[in-house]
């Protein structure tokens, strides 16, 4: 896994982004990027040569689940990784976000451990 | 609550009684008469209508009225605090004063953390001289090196220890959000079960003024087919556990739900 990776974390709130950031820091990644919803992050995504997406489900603008939709329909951006971190946690949301091409889904509120565990899982299958 | 059903049933009473008299001058062709009749019953049905609309307009006003209490006597009279006089403004304050903490602690976390690291790796490079120190493995120009080094780690270590209590108690007063958005969270509460009950009163007037009209109501609950395939977001699963088997409990139960989906 390459800690230089750039890094796109995607939450309307401020504190839960710095909070991902100063996780992520902590992990070695510091090669982070900030967008406060999906209208914001798809400029970044198009332009950025991001390597993995963090993103929230519920925000104004566009949601979480619709950016993944976006991105796995975007020729250009179908293969990036996307990880969830929300507060969203019914069943049916948790199905439908890996039917839409999560690569890994966290329920607010998390900690450091299965922030890492996560990453590096996706990281391990996506290099398999 | 006062009591909404006195005067339906008044009317009803004058309905009633009315009506053997309209039919008894409609029987006798006193048709003027008939429609004056007529006119009264409306009128009275519009006075009951009026009466129980303007009974839930107050319920309502009084609800929200009760809502703009005047909240100086919780937090001491602080300015900013009680021209706070809606929902909306308490909960985007409740926001705000988390937002101010959450950032006020990551902001002392951060600057703390660098002071630990620097303490704990000067200590590990005093403890390494100190051991080749005690083996006897040092000379004189080391010894005083090491001696002013130590000397300045103590003065050092003795600051920083002060630096970190200050930022431990900003870190343990920032938490004082706790007690004023409970407090701000509390009184929305109240409004909230307030409205409810002004609502639930509504429907109760609503039945009465349905009754006074006669209207009759076709089902009007039809769901509303979603097409869309995204499941609404709907925020933090309040009371999980009581959720039962539609919400997931915690990250186990997400791991295990993907698990089972090839993940």
């Amino acid at each position: 896994m390459n800690k230089d990776m750039k890094i796109l974390i995607v939450d309307d709130f401020a504190t839960m982004r710095r909070i991902v950031k100063n996780l992520l820091r902590d992990l070695g990644f510091n090669n982070t990027h900030e967008a406060d919803d999906g209208l914001t992050a798809i400029p970044m995504l198009n332009t950025g040569n991001f390597d993995f997406v963090v993103t929230d489900w519920n925000m104004p603008g566009m949601t979480g689940f619709d950016l993944l939709k976006h991105i796995r329909a975007d020729p250009e951006l179908k293969d990036l990784p996307v990880l969830m971190v929300t507060a969203e946690s019914k069943r049916e949301q948790i199905v439908a976000a890996a039917q839409a091409g999560v690569n890994g889904y966290i329920v607010k509120p998390f900690t450091a451990a299965v922030l890492k565990e996560k990453i590096e899982k996706i990281f391990e299958r996506l290099e398999k | 609550m006062t009591d909404q059903s006195g005067q339906p049933e008044s009317f009803e009473q004058l309905l009633r009684s009315t009506t053997g008299e309209l039919i008894e001058k409609i029987e006798q062709d006193q048709l003027v008469d008939a429609v004056n009749l007529l006119q009264q019953i409306n009128d009275a049905r519009n006075k009951n209508l009026y009466l129980e609309v303007g009974r839930l307009t107050r319920a309502l006003h009084d609800a929200i009225k009760d809502f703009h209490l005047d909240t100086s006597a919780v937090v001491g009279g602080k300015e900013e605090f009680s021209d706070i006089s809606d929902a909306a403004d308490r909960l985007n304050y409740v926001i705000n004063l988390t937002h101010d903490a959450a950032n006020t602690t990551m902001d002392k976390v951060d600057a703390s953390l660098p002071l630990v690291n620097h303490m704990g790796d000067e200590a590990r490079v005093l403890r390494e001289e100190w051991a080749r120190l005690k083996r006897r493995e040092m000379d004189a120009d080391e010894f005083r090196d090491l001696y002013q080094r130590m000397d300045a780690f103590l003065a050092a270590t003795e600051e920083q220890a002060t630096t970190l209590n200050s930022n431990f108690s900003e870190i343990t007063l920032a938490q004082g959000y706790q007690d004023l958005t409970g407090q701000v969270v509390e009184k929305v509460i109240v409004l909230v079960h307030e409205v409810e009950d002004s609502l639930v009163n509504l429907v109760r007037m609503a039945s009465q003024v349905d009754k006074i009209t006669g209207i009759r109501h076709e089902n009007t609950q039809q769901e509303t087919e979603v097409v869309d395939d995204s499941p609404a977001p709907e925020g933090p699963a309040i009371n999980a556990d009581k959720r039962g088997i539609d919400v997931v409990s915690g990250q186990d139960e997400v791991d295990d739900l993907l698990s089972s989906l090839g993940f």
